[in-house]
């Protein structure tokens, strides 16, 4: 191995990776890689499949099929998990310890942990340092829990929906906190159902549904992949006669209007317009991440979206 | 097959002992800031033994009641931090997510079961220790010192078959469900084994049965050792408890794997 191939060898990689549960395919042969230094967000809903992706970087799970690697290695043997840190999900932690106490003993598993009060400061804990963990609130144990994330400095994290549960003006210091550990050289895996979240922090997005991998780029990449416009207007037309038209992708009813996606909105509008005279309260918007988003992970059930009366 | 990513080429080995160690000391004090398992754990040994050898007259024909009484509620006290340390804690552990989060982390997997081991046994210890004041305080047991280190060595050696019982019974249920099933085990086999009132109180058929209990088989080596029954025959009851210990962790893995 020359050094030339070290920056862009994946620190961590799925190659065809399954796994089951009874009879729910969770990750269907999927790929996926983690390069030193970036942020990844693993993007999808409940059930998409990013917790089970998680599961089997960081050892938790096994796959039924298919290849994980940890730096080069199983990551079901500990020591190749000196190299992560990881916060879970719902990994709650002994009500009766002080914080401090779970920090020391969560570091003394790594081979050059941070200084325990720069841990502290990171995560935000220091003033609850001697506090047990049960006396504390939620917003505070998320918190705790990053800390003990973060306190082996590991070269990456994983960090799996950190923010649900938190108030917007902790989830704005949350990813400063995930910035900076970018900028010194950390690779962050996160999942997320919050697009804002993928678009504000990831350079690149792994969109999951279905246990499948739908999509895959940059944040600006993922939109254009699902360009396209909103269209609102108050018409007279129905629901079912609209639908029937192949311009449009998607659509529901906003209050009084009917709000269409449409990748051609032109000639949309020109069908639209014409037929029905009626028609007022126009307005064109472009697609959120949040829409693209929908519109992508639907991409498999597009003929029947909604085209019902 | 893929060589191992020079990034985790670069790291380090942590400290060998320092985990296991920290493990120990902090599973310990978690045990210890929850009442709820330290004040029953301590206390009904004691009690009990105190009503039933001192409070309580009779005579018991050729045995010395306080010291037999020692012997079987020594049993009896290191059996409760084993089950409960181990098995509960366990159960408690994997239903709050805290061993799913081990399970992620770096933490050598020994240290998890050696620091659970050694809170088993420093409560186990606490025990012995207080039954042996009131035995000797309040009992009038006389016992030299070479033979009570042997007993507490006994008993202290006999805790680990229970700690394996715990860690199966850990590993079969989850959470609140852990607490009835040890006490579905820990009271009934107790008093089945003779540890309350001595077995020859008890009608033929539960004497004979006594010997499917392997609290029954540490009660035999406990009782010989403090003079109470005689002939014991010490290798055949250490191999029972050897078998049982085998046959727990065995399930135990099994159960593990599977899950």
């Amino acid at each position: 191995m020359t050094k030339a191939a070290f920056p862009s060898r994946p620190l961590a990689q799925l190659r065809g990776a399954s796994k089951r549960y009874g009879a729910t395919l969770a990750l269907d042969a999927i790929d996926l890689s983690i390069h030193p230094g970036e942020v990844l967000a693993l993007l999808g809903v409940n059930g998409a499949g990013k917790s089970t992706a998680l599961g089997l970087l960081t050892g938790r799970l096994s796959a039924d099929a298919g290849d994980v690697e940890l730096f080069g290695a199983d990551p079901r043997e500990a020591a190749v998990r000196r190299g992560i840190g990881v916060m879970l999900q719902d990994g709650r932690l002994p009500d009766t310890l002080r914080v401090i106490e779970q920090v020391r003993l969560q570091s003394s598993y790594y081979p050059r942990p941070r200084p325990i009060d720069e841990t502290l400061a990171l995560a935000g804990v220091t003033d609850l340092a001697q506090r047990r963990y049960g006396e504390l609130s939620g917003g505070q144990q998320r918190r705790v829990q990053f800390a003990l994330a973060i306190c082996g400095a590991p070269p990456l994290l994983f960090v799996d929906e950190p923010t649900v549960g938190l108030d917007v003006e902790a989830r704005r210091g949350f990813w400063q906190v995930l910035r900076q550990l970018r900028a010194a050289g950390t690779a962050i895996v996160l999942t997320t159902h919050y697009l804002e979240e993928a678009d504000a922090l990831a350079e690149r997005i792994v969109l999951l549904a279905g246990g499948r991998v739908r999509a895959e780029g940059s944040p600006a990449g993922i939109k254009a992949r699902a360009a396209g416009k909103r269209v609102l207007a108050r018409t007279r037309l129905s629901q079912a006669q609209l639908a029937a038209w192949p311009e449009v992708a998607r659509l529901q009813l906003d209050g009084e209007r009917v709000e269409v996606h449409s990748g051609q909105v032109e000639a949309l509008l020109r069908r639209w317009l014409a037929a029905d005279p009626a028609l007022d309260e126009l307005e064109v918007r472009p697609l959120s991440l949040e829409d693209a988003f929908l519109t992508l992970t639907e991409q498999s059930t597009e003929a029947t979206l909604e085209k019902v009366a | 097959m893929n060589t191992v990513h020079p990034v985790l080429l670069q790291l380090d080995r942590p400290a060998l002992l320092r985990p296991y160690l920290l493990e120990a000391g902090y599973e310990f004090l978690r045990v210890l800031r929850t009442p709820a398992f330290t004040i029953p754990t301590l206390a009904f040994p004691l009690v009990f033994y105190v009503l039933f050898a001192v409070v309580l007259p009779g005579q018991w024909s050729s045995f010395h009641k306080a010291s037999y009484l020692f012997a079987t509620y020594g049993v009896f006290g290191i059996m409760g931090p084993a089950l409960f340390g181990f098995g509960v804690s366990l159960a408690m552990d994997r239903q709050q997510g805290w061993l799913e989060l081990k399970r992620v982390s770096p933490m050598p997997a020994g240290a998890y079961f050696f620091a659970k081991i050694v809170m088993s046994l420093a409560f186990a210890l606490a025990v012995v220790l207080l039954l042996s004041a009131a035995a000797i305080g309040l009992g009038g047991v006389r016992i030299d010192p070479v033979t009570w280190l042997a007993l507490v060595a006994v008993l202290l050696l006999g805790a680990l078959p229970f700690c394996a019982l715990g860690l199966m019974i850990g590993t079969l249920a989850k959470g609140q469900s852990a607490v009835a099933i040890v006490n579905l085990v820990y009271l009934p086999m107790s008093v089945l084994s003779g540890l309350w009132i001595p077995l020859f109180a008890f009608p033929a058929l539960l004497q004979k049965l006594a010997v499917l209990w392997p609290s029954w088989h540490l009660a035999q080596l406990a009782l010989g050792v403090v003079g109470q029954v005689p002939d014991v025959r010490y290798a055949l009851h250490a191999g029972v408890l050897l078998a049982f210990t085998a046959l727990f962790l065995v399930l135990a893995a099994l159960r593990l794997r599977r899950g």
